[in-house]
């Protein structure tokens, strides 16, 4: 590549950069994902109390300036099992996005720039997938299993995820490989690997990162309910969909916190994430 | 018009065909003994292959699927193992009272994600519609649970508004049961809205910025009469389209709402069979939901092609 076309390049990235310092809603979504990521990797660190000791004598406790959040039925601290608690749903739905998206750019790269058959597979996979709700699907393999994974339900979902991130990228290579650049690139007698890699993902990276944060909001909202539904989720370690599901009946005797705090913990990582995603929509321009 | 809408059906029958294949294929592909699933570890050996035998699990995998897709297509759903009675004679009810929870939610959801769409339309960049789309979006990823749980505490517990369970007494008149299902609905509701919303927001844009809008206000039409006539009609042919694809959200939120709100519909028996190994009654739920998927979108393809002159005439667009 020449000089001109990498200082364009670097520009362009550079007003990127500071549109997205100047929304409002982007920067509170990088706030609140970047707290729960803090919380998911110094976790033990950070949280006040042993979130597994269990404290029989301290039980449905009410949030007070020991227990900032209360304590649960078994006298766990509410807080530090929801400061915890961030690591399983993100590992999960960092990893099933990750998945989604490396088998998904690579099915839609194919697929957008042979077209024909392949093309034709793909989008019949999609309108397959599309007529079962990620949640059925993951219930249906889950039942499959013998004992719950975590692994299991993060490849489950990068799946599910994968025709419909390969459809987006398809969309965007259609486009892109009509372009002169890639004509040039072939005339160049340049493998397709390498088309496919070198010229024409760097064009269609935005299309990439947006639908990204997009399924990463997705995955925190699949992971989070089939945790709350006890299906396909390791049980053990504290985990926020399985707190509400554990205490939620308690909420008719009044016992609101051992429930409330996880799932606003899951509600702000999920608004934060969308909140992400909307920025960089409006970014990128798409 | 008739060769489009053959084609849909045709490529409806296609994507129920391979919903078919994956339900069958997940549950037997996937690693794990059925026998040893259903009967659990503690299960004898000999039980637990004496039921393989019975459930025909030792045939090849490919007899298995066409002898399935064969019953299933006479319209025998199997026996439910974890109730020992035919499938479709618990699944009928479920469905019945799922419906009546799907069809509340979408009566108050469409109406009201139509105008938050228009509203946002022709407020256009100011602070109302950056706060319906912002807003109604990050609403929409928050799971319903969470929502289930949070309107349960406040409209149940806290100002004890209204019923905490989805389904009314026996006998309860129809205002009663719609009180009951007005929580469990407006957690789904909340979950659709956004997209609903968002794309009449779309749809109402691309029509107010075009030449024929521009003409209708030059000839001195007014603002309500443009919307009317020429914004609406044009705008709304997309939502149809998004508004059936929110069916596949729906039936997904169906879940954990009706564990929730304790309500013995579709999602709840879909759970139970997933929880308790009932294999024959999981592999129904999931092919009705395919299935009633499948269809809907195939009727609003056919209503979208009905209403859209572009196709009706035969110019692919």
């Amino acid at each position: 590549m020449n000089q001109i076309a990498k200082d364009e390049r670097t520009k362009i990235r550079r007003e990127r950069l500071t549109l997205l310092r100047r929304n409002k809603a982007f920067i509170f979504g990088s706030i609140l994902l970047g707290t729960w990521i803090v919380c998911a990797i110094f976790g033990d660190l950070v949280a006040p109390k042993n979130p597994e000791f269990i404290d029989l004598l301290a039980v449905d406790i009410r949030p007070s300036s020991t227990y900032f959040f209360g304590t649960d039925s078994l006298g766990r601290d509410v807080f530090s099992r929801v400061i915890v608690g961030a690591r399983p749903i993100l590992i999960m739905a960092f990893g099933a996005t990750v998945i989604g998206t490396i088998c998904g750019t690579t099915i839609g790269l194919i697929a957008g720039y042979y077209k024909g058959m392949i093309d034709s597979i793909v989008m019949r996979l999609v309108d397959a997938l599309s007529a079962m709700p990620v949640i059925v699907f993951a219930l249906l393999a889950v039942a499959a299993l013998e004992k719950p994974s975590n692994l299991m339900t993060m490849i489950i979902i990068g799946i599910v995820f994968t025709p419909i991130i390969a459809r987006t990228v398809r969309a965007a290579v259609l486009g892109e490989s009509e372009l002169d650049y890639v004509a040039a690139a072939k005339l160049r007698t340049e493998k397709v690997p390498h088309i496919l890699a070198v010229e024409i993902l760097p064009n269609v990276l935005p299309p990439i990162i947006v639908e990204f944060t997009v399924r990463l909001g997705y995955a925190v909202f699949a992971i989070a309910t089939l945790s709350f539904l006890g299906a396909g989720v390791e049980t053990g370690s504290p985990n926020w969909g399985s707190q509400v599901a554990e205490h939620y009946s308690l909420i008719y005797g009044g016992v609101w916190w051992s429930t409330l705090f996880p799932a606003a913990a899951i509600a702000s990582l999920a608004v934060g994430v969308n909140l992400i995603a909307d920025g960089l929509v409006e970014v990128f321009d798409l | 018009m008739t060769r489009y809408i053959l084609k849909r059906v045709v490529l409806a029958l296609l994507t129920l065909w391979l919903v078919t294949a994956v339900v069958f294929f997940t549950t037997h592909v996937l690693p794990g003994n059925v026998g040893l699933r259903i009967l659990g570890p503690f299960a004898e050996r000999d039980a637990i292959n004496a039921l393989n035998e019975e459930l025909g699990m030792n045939r090849p995998i490919i007899t298995q699927y066409l002898d399935w897709i064969g019953t299933t297509l006479h319209g025998d759903l199997g026996q439910s193992i974890l109730y020992d009675e035919p499938v479709s004679k618990i699944l009928w009810p479920a469905l019945v009272y799922s419906t009546k929870l799907a069809s509340m939610a979408f009566l108050i959801c469409v109406p009201l994600s139509i105008l938050g769409g228009v509203v946002a339309a022709l407020k256009r960049g100011k602070l109302v519609d950056r706060v319906i789309t912002v807003g109604s979006l990050s609403a929409a990823m928050i799971p319903e649970f969470v929502w289930g749980v949070i309107f349960v505490l406040v409209f149940g517990v806290e100002l004890r508004w209204l019923p905490v369970s989805g389904l009314a007494d026996d006998g309860a008149g129809p205002l009663n049961q719609a009180l009951h299902l007005l929580m469990p609905s407006l957690c789904l509701v909340l979950v659709l809205f956004g997209y609903i919303a968002r794309i009449t927001r779309a749809g109402v844009i691309e029509a107010l910025d075009s030449d024929y809008t521009r003409t209708a206000i030059l000839k001195g039409m007014s603002q309500r009469q443009v919307i009317w006539k020429h914004v609406l009609r044009n705008a709304l042919l997309p939502t149809i389209a998004v508004v059936a694809s929110q069916i596949t959200y729906l039936i997904g939120g169906l879940v954990a709402i009706e564990l929730i709100f304790n309500y013995p519909g579709f999602g709840s028996l879909l759970l139970g069979s997933v929880t308790y190994r009932d294999y024959p009654t999981l592999q129904a739920a999931v092919l009705i939901t395919g299935t009633i998927i499948v269809t809907v979108q195939l009727l609003a393809d056919i209503l979208f092609s009905v209403l859209n002159p572009r196709i009706r005439q035969g110019i692919s667009s």
